[in-house]
């Protein structure tokens, strides 16, 4: 594909764990990503959903090198990052930016508004005092010039995500990845957000890796979706497809769990309950990852790991029974 | 008829902040009926959460509180601490989002669940001890008898939540109000929560109040809603009269602002919460709403029936119908 933006292969994350039991001290590894791949093609966004720990934002942070991949490779813009030399990958780095979760967390408090947008442009050494620039991006996402000289405790959690936004868009990024960018909002102010991407995308034809656990918002957003179980990517494809026919049992209890807000819809619905918590990362179930709580399983999904195959409506599976 | 087991009239909770008096809740009028499910729904700092810790006596000394609070029949407003001791567990009991920190991380879940059911009642050990196991079973805890025995570090945020829900229901109380008790979870283990407390109320015939911000959440188990916007109700009714005609502009553009399968354009309900320190005059909506007019402004509206549902929006007669979603 030429027009590929991201390309995600085989990324695999470990993160060590010391537990001290006493006088003895293991190591304990946590297999937080294992084995992902997936492209990401300009001017698309790529949803990606899973419950907590589901390996989700180390995803992200890898792409970004916030943190070093075990293994795996990560191309952008047909460049393997890992072979980059520091100064090289300080260059892709402007073209790649995060916008994270918490609105209130992410700001310096100490810094005016905007002081955080034009901060990304004096690090990376863009001369100037750049007061156009941040006007220019204010106005972008919504809020006013004279919100600049402001500091964020003035500010409610969605213009918050505005200005974090404002400052990821400083450096014309070719990808954002955001994680969970309206999961601290409230509802009425989400939807304001979610417009707002869309918009971007559409004026400024960045691509979008967009995580989140709210499943409602990534079908409304996203070209494509890849879900995630225990570190692993269960079912990938287009939006429609994943939505409509969900072919792994797990994307199916996922998509049930999620209550529609309709109440005759939602009561007159056949649930599917899943039993009993996500298992550890540390010591992920053998074969298939999601066997402890799938209805399906037997003896061969405890042996054999399922591998991603094609199904009939396009998308990507990892089942040795999948739904049809 | 239904009897109404809490009574809340006009409570007002005001706090001492640095900039000022912030009154978080501004006389607030709600009943909860005998067994039934009451959802309280509203954006983040609009006083779900202050109301009912106002409820519970469990705000710091230096919250002001008035207004009347009846638990059946009993005023709870101005009670001493020592009858608010005797009420919590027993009538009325409360359970918050992050199940973790109101366990005691060095006590046996057992333990932790009989010392609640000796608190309140005269039980041996042994028979405090045995109906901590039952309870466990009733919140679908595998193996009871072994878990009793083991601690909350060993327990997944969603078994600690059915522990907490254990504890909270172990004296049969009335009422059970439960502030975001999902929203730290996983939407599958969500499900299974929602399972739990739906069961607890058909079985015991409790009383329950879910405060979340989650519309869907509400459309799964409630039988009323109540929709709060800056420390007042604005609108309640039954779930199929909310969900179906919406009279309030707030309940309007917070149903139309939820993405719904199809790619249109999202509403979201434009500017932003108000600041409680200094909310906007007469309807505290009036900013944000689509519908507002210059009385809007001056007067601040109550709850009126209009139709089946009450609504507190002076213009709610004149507003266009409201199309349903589909
Ligand atoms: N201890 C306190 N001191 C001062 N102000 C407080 C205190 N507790 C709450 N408030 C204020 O009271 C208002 C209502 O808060 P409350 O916690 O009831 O909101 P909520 O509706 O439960 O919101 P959320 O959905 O975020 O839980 C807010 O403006 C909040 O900042
Ligand atoms: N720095 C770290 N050290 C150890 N474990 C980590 C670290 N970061 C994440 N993990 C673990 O990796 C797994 C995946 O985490 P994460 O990517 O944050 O999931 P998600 O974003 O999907 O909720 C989890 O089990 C988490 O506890
Ligand atoms: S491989 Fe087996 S256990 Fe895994 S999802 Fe498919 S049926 Fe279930
Ligand atoms: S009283 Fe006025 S401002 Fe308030 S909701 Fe009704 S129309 Fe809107
Ligand atoms: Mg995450
Ligand atoms: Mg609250």
């Amino acid at each position: 594909m030429s027009d590929e933006l991201l390309k995600v292969t085989n990324l695999v994350k470990n993160f060590e764990l010391r537990v001290d039991k006493g006088a003895r001290r293991r190591k304990r590894i946590v297999q937080a990503v294992t084995n992902v791949s997936f492209s990401v093609a300009k001017g698309q966004t790529l949803g990606l959903v899973g419950e907590s720990g589901s390996g989700k934002t180390t995803v992200g942070r890898c792409i970004l090198r916030l943190i070093e991949p075990t293994s795996g490779s990560v191309h952008f813009e047909g460049q393997e990052l890992g072979s980059l030399k520091f100064e090289e990958m300080r260059a892709l780095r402007r073209k790649m930016q995060i916008v994270f979760q918490d609105p209130f967390a992410s700001l310096d408090p100490k810094l005016t508004v905007g002081a955080s947008i034009s901060e990304p442009l004096n690090v990376q050494g863009v001369p100037g005092d750049h007061a156009d620039k941040v006007l220019e991006l204010l106005e972008l996402v919504g809020l006013s010039a004279d919100h600049a000289q402001r500091f964020p405790h003035e500010f409610s959690g969605g213009q918050r995500q505005r200005i974090g936004v404002a400052r990821a868009l400083a450096l014309n990024p070719a990808l954002i990845v955001l994680d969970e960018p309206v999961s601290a909002l409230d509802v009425s102010i989400q939807a304001g957000i979610v417009n707002l991407f869309e918009d971007l995308q559409s004026r400024l034809g960045m691509s979008y890796v967009f995580i989140a656990h709210d499943l409602s918002v990534v079908r409304h957003i996203a070209d494509r979706v890849a879900v995630m179980y225990l570190g692993k990517i269960v079912e990938i494809g287009d939006q429609e497809a994943v939505y409509s026919n969900p072919t792994h049992p797990y994307t199916k209890a996922l998509l049930s769990a999620v209550p529609v807000p309709d109440p005759k819809t939602e009561r007159a619905r056949n649930r599917i309950m899943l039993e009993g918590d996500v298992p550890s990362p540390v010591n992920p179930p053998s074969g298939c990852r999601f066997r402890t709580r799938c209805w399906k399983a037997q003896e061969v999904c405890a042996q054999e790991e399922p591998m991603l195959t094609v199904r009939p409506s396009g998308q990507m599976s990892a089942c040795h029974f999948p739904e049809s | 008829m239904t009897e109404k087991v809490l009574e809340i009239r006009d409570l007002r909770v005001t706090f001492d902040t640095p900039s000022g008096p912030l009154e978080a809740v501004r006389g607030i009028d709600l009943d909860v009926e005998a067994g039934e499910l009451l959802g309280v729904v509203g954006e983040s700092g609009s006083g779900k959460s202050v109301s009912f810790l106002a409820t519970m006596g469990l705000l710091p000394a230096r919250a002001r509180v008035t207004g009347s609070v009846l638990l059946a029949g009993e005023q709870l407003i101005g009670a001493s601490n020592k009858f608010m001791r005797s009420v919590r567990g027993r009538l009325i009991s409360m359970i918050f989002q992050d199940p973790l920190s109101a366990l005691n991380p060095v006590h046996r879940i057992g333990d932790q669940i009989s010392e609640m059911l000796q608190s309140h009642q005269s039980l041996s050990s042994r028979d405090a001890a045995k109906r901590a196991i039952e309870l466990l079973d009733i919140v679908g805890i595998p193996q009871p008898d072994d878990r009793a025995r083991q601690y909350p570090h060993e327990f997944s945020g969603g078994m600690r939540q059915r522990v907490i829900i254990a504890i909270a229901i172990a004296n049969n109380p009335k009422v059970l109000i439960a502030d975001e008790p999902t929203t730290a979870l996983d939407v599958t283990v969500q499900a299974q929560i929602l399972e739990v407390i739906e069961r607890v109320q058909d079985r015991f015939g409790t009383a329950v109040v879910l405060i979340t911000h989650d519309l869907g959440v509400i459309a799964r188990v409630a039988d009323r809603v109540n929709v709060m916007y800056a420390g007042r109700n604005v609108e309640q009714g039954t779930i199929n009269d909310l969900f179906d005609h919406p009279s309030h502009p707030y309940t309007r553009g917070l149903l139309a602002s939820l993405p719904r399968p199809g790619k249109q354009r999202l509403k979201p309900i434009t500017g932003f919460p108000p600041n409680m320190v200094n909310p906007p005059s007469g309807c505290a909506f009036h900013p944000r709403c689509e519908f507002a007019a210059d009385i809007c402004k001056f007067e601040m509206p109550s709850l009126v029936s209009y139709g089946d549902l009450q609504t507190a929006c002076v213009r709610a007669r004149e507003l266009p119908k409201h199309e349903r979603f589909v």
